[in-house]
Parts: C-alpha cells; structure tokens; sequence
C-alpha cells in the first residue's frame, strides 16, 4: 500500500502491523488444511511427519493408504453412497428450490417474509435438534435407514441455499422480460425454460453445488438415521476419528480437498458469467 | 382522470388475486415439502417433550385408584393391592424392568426398590394379592411407606407432562407440589451457560481475527484482493470432517505441533492440547472463521474509502477517525457475521463430538447422549426444544437486523 503524504510514523506501523496480522490469519486458515496432504503419503500410520518424511526420504512416502481406500469394500460403499445420497438430494433441492425462489422473487407474493424465515430455516436450526426430530418422525413411516428417507432429509437440508443463490440472481432480473415474452403468446412453460432459465442459470447451478455439498458433508442426520448400509463417507470418517484413527481419513481428507479446489474453481468461473450475462463488469 | 367502473374494478382485482396465487404457486410444492420433512418431525419432537405415556400405558388402574388418594401418609390398602397384580402381571411380562427405569427418573433410587418386589412378587398367587397385596409390599421394602414415593408415582402417571422441562433446567417439584432448584449437581444448567460461554468466546476470536483480515482485503486492487479470497473461500469448501481431521493431526499427543514444539526444543514433554474445551475452541474458530470475514468483506467492500481519508487530512487523529468514521459503517457486516457465528456454534455437534474430549462438550453432545445412549428421548427432545427457542431467538433477532433474505454465500 501506497501511503499519502499526511500518514505519521504511527500509520505506517500501524498498517505494517495490520498487514502482517492479516497474512498470519491467512496462514491460520490454510495452514491446517495444507498440513494434510504431505501427511497423506505417509509411508507409516502416524498422524505426524516421521523423520524420514522431513528429510523428504522417498521411502517414507507411500500411497498405501490411497490404495486402502480403493480396496476397502466399506470405504468404496460410503463412496458410492455419498454420491448417490447426493445426486438425488441435489435434484430435489434444486427443483424445488428454484421454483419457490421464483415465487419468493415476485412482489405479490402473500406473506413473502414469513414463509421465507420458514423456508430457510433448516439453514438455521441445529443439526442435532433436525436429526434428532427426524429420526423420531421418519422411523413411524419407515423412512429411517432407507435411502429414500436420507435423500429426502438431505434434501430439505439443502433447499436453502437455492433459494439464497437463485434470489440473488433474480434481483437483477428485469420482469418485463417475462412479461414482453407472454405477451408475445410464449406458453408459460416455454417463457420458464427459454426467458428465465438461461438468466438465472449461474444461480440455479451455485445452488446445486450448494446443495450436494451439504448433503455430501453432512454427518449429523446420518448418525441418527442411517443404517449400516447407508453409511457415507463422512459417516465413515467420524466413526474413524472416534474409533481407529488411521492416515486412510488423511487420505480421503485429502481426496476431499481436491474435491473442494474443483468447487471453488467451478463457483468462481460462474460468478464470473453471472456477474456478465447481468452486465456488471469487475 | 375517469374513475374506473365497478366492473373495471372488479377485473383489477380478479388480475390481482391471480397474480398472487400464481406466485403462490411457485412457493406452495416446496411449502409442503418443507412443513412435511422438516417442520413436522421438529413438531413431533416438541410434542414428545411434554408427551408421555409410558407408565400411564404399564399402570392404568393403579393410577386410576390413585386419583382417589389425597397425598397425605400411604395410599389405602386397596391401591396398594391392584399395584401389586399390576406390578406382578409386569414382571411376568418382563416389563417391569421398564416400569422400574421409569419410575427411576421420576424418583431416585426407585429402580432396586421396583425390581426386587417384582422378582418377589413372581412367586405369588394373583389372587392373594388381590386381597393381601398391600401388607405385602409393604413388607418388602421400607420405601414404599414413603408418601414421596406414591406421590411421584401419580406424577410419573401423567400423560402430559412439563417434567422434563423442569429436568432440563435442573428443578425438581417438591411433595407439597412446588417447583425448586434440585440439590444435587446443577449439570444441564452448567452446560447452558458452558455453551453459550464457549460460543461468546468463538464469536469474540472470529470478530478479532476476522475483523482486521476482512478490512486488508477490502483495501486491497482487485486481483490481489481475488486471490487471497482463496484462501478464505478454501476452508469455507472444505468438508467440515476434514478440518476436523486436520485439528486433529495437529493437535494430538504426537502430532504435528507437539513434534515441532520438542524438536525446536521449546517444550520437553507433549502438550495435552486435543480432547480438552481448548481444541473445541480454536477447531471451532477456524471452521466458523470465513462466516465472520464473508459478510464483513462485502460490507467493507462497498464503503467509500474517501471517508477515511476526508477524516484524516482533516487533521483527525487515525485512531478516533477509525472508531468514528469507518466503524459505524461496518456494524451492519460485524452484526451479521456475528450473530451467523455464535448461532452456529451454540448448535455445534460434530467438533466438539470429535475434538472436544469430556469437558469440551456442548448441550448438542449431551442431547445426543440422551437420543442414543441413555434413550431418555423426552428428555433429549425437552433439552433441544429449549435450545431450539434460543435459535430462533436468535433467528428473529437476525432476521430483525440484518434480513434473513440478505444472507450471502461466496
């Protein structure tokens, strides 16, 4: 930072002051995330560098434990489980949830702020307390330990962020858009898909990623209600961190990592063309 | 200008109440589907705090001959008589086990009491007992004499009941039927205060890390500014058991930090950081960290960086121009951050589950402890109902200040 004439002796401690506290903050926040990865390669089932590893001995790394997890018939079903728990809590959210926004967008709605508070407060309540209500409930219609029930649970754990993602692109939207469209006799359902769809696209999509990663990193509600056919991988990792710490959740935490650069990056990239297709330039 | 006519009129308002509906439409599927899977289960839960039919269901007539009884000294000896079939028929059944755990919560101490004249009253004949139960049972055991004990009996009979609320917060109601503070350990009301402590102090580390950060961001050119939102945005993606995980190599006995603190030489032998409230609250500060710097960034972002420099080459001192001028101006982002912050953690489960080791405990783990080990569900389900009032409080209060339709993500 450039500093004007009249900044003291005192500013300019004081903004090397705040510029060193801001990167070590910075480092606070990563850090322990970066810390991850080397430790993944382990070659021994520690969860600290040997010292093998600090004088970067190839024969203290290892990809064992990548390949435990691959071989591990429980680690591959809680793959395949988050994914599927995931996909199909994903498409319910997203339908239903873009569907409300559009009518929580509209300024005829009745009783818009109320009905929001509702809708958006699975976003707020405990986990505890919705897993704990859940379980209760699901298990009288048979849903608890079904794929079914968790997909529904996950499901409504997810709608929030939706409806957060879609409205904030619909509050750039120009309704006379949709107006001049029925007024040129476009079907409604055609107005939806070819007027209003394309424009708030980026925001549908955000919300879906939103929405699958609440439901691929949720724990709480599966702990309840999940059976041991329906354990995930985050439901693995915490009975891992409980019961038998060993580096294959580093591995997997590292996988996830991964995962989670590819959101980011993905999120980024339709910020970007949201923010174009709206006309606001950086 | 016309006035419209009344048919006119009417056609406005028929388009009106169309458009609302339309809108309505759209909302309705996931309404239902909301109130269906979310809002329903939660109702059941609060119904079952205050519904409880488990000993009405085992002991139906001795409570019904209770009702005759007016609370002073022993039950009469008819009661006693059709306790004893009753309790008899239960052991038969093997389900005085139940009866014993229940009355157990309704009374310390009860349960040997209850098992012991189960297992005796086995032996006896049904018709016996009809006619000479009470002496019997009185026989047995010393404690069934105690008018406490019948008393909390008729009380554990209820149907409906505000028991567990009074157990949630540590009451008891006495024999002459008023409601006081329970002697013993004041556990439920502790760990309130414990975790709207541990959340205070979670919110004040976010603020005091997040506040300075979120600022250097905000007075950053823009590409710069982009870049280090990574590493905000970075944690804020990923999984919360992977952060966990890492405080968990970071904090152990032999893990990453206690190594490097011996080999620098600084410590001798390992630190005990992980499994104490400590590792709660540090986990807990990283993990809630980007939804302190997210709304406070955004805030700063759109504040005129002039104002700052107006006060300053006025000859404002930096200090009290910043407290003055530019303070104010982020209320807004500091009060959302804030309050998204302490409501989150005050329902954490999973880290202090995982990291926080006995004392590290919240009121989530202990409602979780009564869910699945103690199965005491009324009680698990009247501490959540309280801890559910508290967030949507603190929800109202959000909703209030900063709009729950304002709330932003990445």
């Amino acid at each position: 930072m450039a500093h004007p004439a009249y900044y003291g002796i005192w500013h300019k401690l004081g903004s090397l002051l705040l510029k060193s506290s801001s990167y070590l903050v910075l480092l606070f926040l990563i850090l322990p995330i970066l810390v991850i990865v080397p430790l993944s390669f382990n070659a021994e089932p520690f969860f600290t560098f040997t010292e093998g590893m600090l004088r970067l001995d190839p024969a203290a790394y290892s990809l064992r434990w990548y390949e435990q997890i691959f071989t591990d018939p429980k680690w591959l079903l809680s793959i395949k489980n988050s994914f599927i728990i995931g996909i199909f809590s994903t498409i319910l959210a997203t339908v239903l949830g873009t569907c409300a926004a559009i009518g929580l967008a509209r300024d005829e709605m009745p009783g818009r702020r109320f009905i929001t508070a509702l809708l958006l407060s699975p976003m707020i309540v405990p986990l505890i307390i919705t897993a704990a209500g859940m379980f209760f409930f699901y298990s009288k219609f048979n849903l608890a330990a079904t794929y079914s029930g968790i997909v529904i649970a996950h499901a409504a754990l997810g709608t929030p962020f939706v409806i957060i993602t879609v409205t904030a692109t619909l509050a750039g939207f120009d309704m006379s858009l949709v107006r001049a469209a029925l007024n040129l006799g476009a079907a409604p359902v055609k107005v939806f898909f070819d007027v209003i769809m394309p424009l708030i696209r980026p925001g549908v999509i955000s919300g879906a990623l939103f929405a699958f990663i609440t439901s691929f990193d949720e724990v709480v509600v599966i702990l309840f209600m999940a059976g041991p056919q329906q354990r995930t991988i985050p439901r693995q990792m915490f009975s891992g961190l409980r019961e038998q710490i060993n580096p294959t959740i580093l591995a997997v935490a590292t996988l996830l990592i991964v995962l989670s650069v590819i959101l980011l990056l993905t999120l980024e990239w339709l910020r970007r063309r949201s923010q174009h297709m709206r006309g606001i330039e950086n | 200008m016309t006035a419209l006519t009344l048919d006119e009129q009417q056609q406005a308002r028929r388009a009106e109440r169309r458009k609302r509906w339309v809108a309505f439409a759209f909302v309705v599927p996931l309404l239902v589907f909301i109130i269906l899977s979310f809002v329903a289960p939660i109702g059941a839960m609060l119904y079952r705090s205050v519904h409880h039919p488990t000993v009405a269901e085992l002991i139906p007539q001795t409570l019904s001959q209770l009702e005759r009884w007016d609370g002073q000294g022993v039950p009469d000896e008819q009661t006693l008589n059709v306790f004893t079939v009753e309790l008899q028929a239960l052991a038969k059944e093997r389900l005085s086990g139940k009866l014993a755990e229940e009355f157990n919560r309704a009374y310390a101490g009860m349960s040997s009491v209850v098992k012991s004249s189960a297992r005796k009253l086995r032996r006896e004949s049904p018709e016996l007992l009809a006619e000479q139960g009470a002496s019997k049972l009185l026989a047995m055991h010393k404690r069934w004499s105690e008018p406490e004990l019948w008393f909390q009996v008729k009380r554990a009979g209820q149907v409906f009941t505000y028991d567990y609320y009074l157990t949630a917060l540590d009451m008891e109601v006495t024999a002459d039927g008023g409601i006081q503070s329970r002697e013993q350990a004041q556990i439920y009301r502790q760990l309130y205060g414990k975790t709207l402590n541990m959340a205070l102090v979670i919110t004040l580390l976010c603020a005091l890390l997040g506040y300075p950060l979120a600022y250097f961001l905000a007075n950053l050119p823009d590409k710069k500014a982009n870049l280090l939102m990574i590493l905000v945005l970075l944690p804020f993606w990923t999984s919360l058991l992977v952060r966990t995980t890492a405080w968990i190599a970071l904090l152990q006995t032999n893990g990453v930090i206690n190594s490097f603190l011996m080999g620098v030489g600084v410590i001798d032998s390992p630190l005990d950081m992980l499994y104490t409230p400590f590792a709660t609250v540090v986990a807990m500060t990283h993990i809630l960290l980007p939804f302190m710097v997210l709304p406070l960034y955004s805030v700063m972002r759109g504040i005129d960086p002039s104002y700052l420099r107006a006060a300053l080459s006025l000859g404002a001192k930096p200090i009290p121009a910043f407290a003055r001028i530019y303070f104010p101006m982020t209320l807004p982002g500091l009060s959302a951050g804030a309050l998204l912050v302490f409501i989150i953690s005050v329902g954490y489960y999973i880290t202090p589950a995982l990291v926080g080791g006995t004392d590290g405990q919240m009121i989530s783990n202990i409602i979780a402890f009564h869910m699945q080990s103690s199965n005491n569900w009324e009680l698990a389900a009247a501490l959540g109902s309280l801890l559910l009032a508290l967030i949507l409080l603190l929800y109202w209060v959000y909703d209030r200040f900063v709009g729950a339709r304002n709330i932003k993500l990445g």
